[in-house]
């Protein structure tokens, strides 16, 4: 039988791994501060001596993500903040690692220690921050953290923290196996103070629904192109068969 | 199988949760007392298909991997405890806390709930209750003979008496609030119990130590935004649509596989 029905078979198993790639950016359409993937196919040759160099597997790649911005909401939540332009909330992920992320719906524990919606130490100054009992948390536009200490009026403020927002060139930041970004050589980032955010504000998802659906129907026909082609092959050979019975 | 399905799959029941989550807010949005809920999305693990940075060849890496997201899940929904607006009633009863703070109802089991609920009656022994018949705590008895009931901002409740000139202070009304009230547990009626995430309650005087004041006469609207709500609707569903596009894509390829080989 004619090795083609491999090349196509392969095509359509890294079609199916692409169609993943976007149906999770599809899923997260409405996760706040989620940014898209990227899939991309690549042929790899395959050479085994002399003929006739016919055969390439197709490969499909996540090169990277999409670091655009999603539209901002307003929540008017005193707790949600927004990045403006490129900048990341520095946050603290599971392993003790520094991580970033867009999400900035956050919150207080018991111990008032703030803290990402999943859970996760916002990185402050020096290290996660931790807030005293306050009856008004304020997040001013440098992120810093001013709040009017429990039972104190309204005029007895205190700034206490400063969250570390950070602008790593794109071209260091990888997206982990956790959904956080993260630099590609695990070092810390500089917190760069030209970032701004916007309290009362969340930055929606960046996936674009149309164009992630339309990739999916692009994709779903090359895949009945690649079926096609095995039907072709399995054809073909049943021909060859038939012919040598005669 | 086509992953696809699976992870389409969590993006529609993601957006069901949602879904009820805004139906449940729109339902209460005449509660008095009531908060709004937050859905909080978060994004699957990722799993590693090809390593970035694998040897291609005995030369060459390659320079990205595949990393494929397995979709999405509702981390949690968040009470939002903005105060919501005030209406006026002129019931003696109807109490409502301008800024922080809950009343503290007994449970029939002996524990203490919360609530911002302000709708106070006064059942058969002259007790202050809840519209349930569940008593405020600590508790307060209004004499039979009462004419009038007044509260002041500071939570003391005193009645006027027939054929008394000064009027006859019946208790205090504390209020208590927590470090993370978002951590409270919602157990309906307009209730919340206390949480390990939520921190012990202080309890103290209306208008103290960063407590709320007593308003009297007044009830506190629910603090759902109906058209935030309506336009959530709106994406909710869109983001169903196209999710169950996928499943139905996947499925024709599985199809037309089956059909054609």
């Amino acid at each position: 039988m004619d090795k083609a029905i491999y090349i196509a078979m392969s095509g359509g198993q890294n079609i199916m791994a692409a169609q993943a790639v976007r149906a999770n950016n599809l899923a997260n359409a409405n996760t706040t501060g989620f940014q898209a993937d990227f899939a991309q196919a690549r042929s790899m040759s395959v050479l085994y001596g002399d003929g006739l160099s016919t055969r390439a597997y197709a490969m499909t790649e996540r090169p990277g993500t999409n670091f655009n911005r999603g539209a901002l909401n307003e929540t008017g939540r005193a707790l949600d903040l927004a990045v403006d332009g490129d900048g990341w909330i520095a946050v603290q992920a599971a392993d003790g690692s520094e991580a970033f992320t867009r999400a900035g719906a956050l919150k207080l524990d018991p111990t008032g220690q703030l803290l990402t919606a999943n859970n996760l130490p916002v990185l402050g100054n020096g290290g996660p921050i931790a807030l005293p009992p306050a009856d008004n948390v304020t997040l001013g536009t440098d992120g810093t953290i001013t709040i009017q200490p429990e039972g104190q009026p309204a005029d007895v403020l205190q700034a206490v923290d400063r969250i570390k927002l950070v602008k790593p060139d794109y071209a260091d930041l990888e997206k982990g196996l956790d959904g956080l970004v993260r630099r590609r050589d695990g070092a810390e980032q500089q917190p760069d103070a030209s970032i701004r955010v916007q309290s009362g504000f969340l930055e929606t998802s960046n996936v674009n629904t149309v164009d992630e659906l339309t990739n999916i129907m692009a994709l779903a026909r090359q895949f009945e192109v690649n079926v096609k082609m095995m039907k072709v092959a399995e054809e073909n050979s049943s021909a060859a068969a038939q012919l040598l019975r005669n | 199988m086509n992953q696809s399905l699976w992870i389409s799959k969590t993006g529609l029941s993601a957006q069901d949760t949602r879904l009820a989550t805004i139906s449940n807010n729109l339902a209460n949005a005449a509660t008095v007392g009531y908060k709004r809920d937050n859905v909080v999305f978060e994004d699957l693990l990722y799993q590693i298909r090809r390593q970035p940075g694998a040897q291609s060849s005995q030369n060459t890496q390659l320079p990205s991997g595949l990393q494929v997201g397995t979709g999405v899940r509702v981390i949690g929904t968040q009470k939002e405890f903005s105060d919501g607006s005030f209406q006026v009633t002129e019931n003696p009863l109807d109490l409502a806390i301008v800024g922080r703070g809950f009343f503290e109802i007994l449970l029939p089991d002996g524990s203490t709930a919360y609530t911002r609920n302000g709708q106070f009656q006064i059942n058969a022994d002259g007790q202050v209750v809840n519209a349930r018949g569940l008593e405020l705590q600590p508790a307060i008895t209004i004499p039979d003979n009462a004419q009038s009931i007044s509260v002041s901002t500071d939570g003391i409740i005193e009645a006027s008496i027939a054929g008394q000139t000064a009027p006859q202070t019946l208790g205090t009304i504390t209020i208590a609030n927590f470090v993370n009230p978002t951590g409270l547990q919602a157990i309906g009626s307009n209730l919340f119990a206390e949480t390990a995430a939520s921190g012990a309650p202080t309890t103290g005087n209306p208008g103290n130590q960063g407590l709320g004041r007593l308003e009297q006469g007044t009830l506190e609207n629910a603090n759902v935004d109906v058209v935030e709500e309506l336009v959530g609707m709106i994406t909710t569903q869109r983001t169903y649509e196209m999710n169950s596009k996928v499943i139905s894509t996947a499925d024709q390829m599985l199809q037309y596989v089956s059909q054609n080989l």
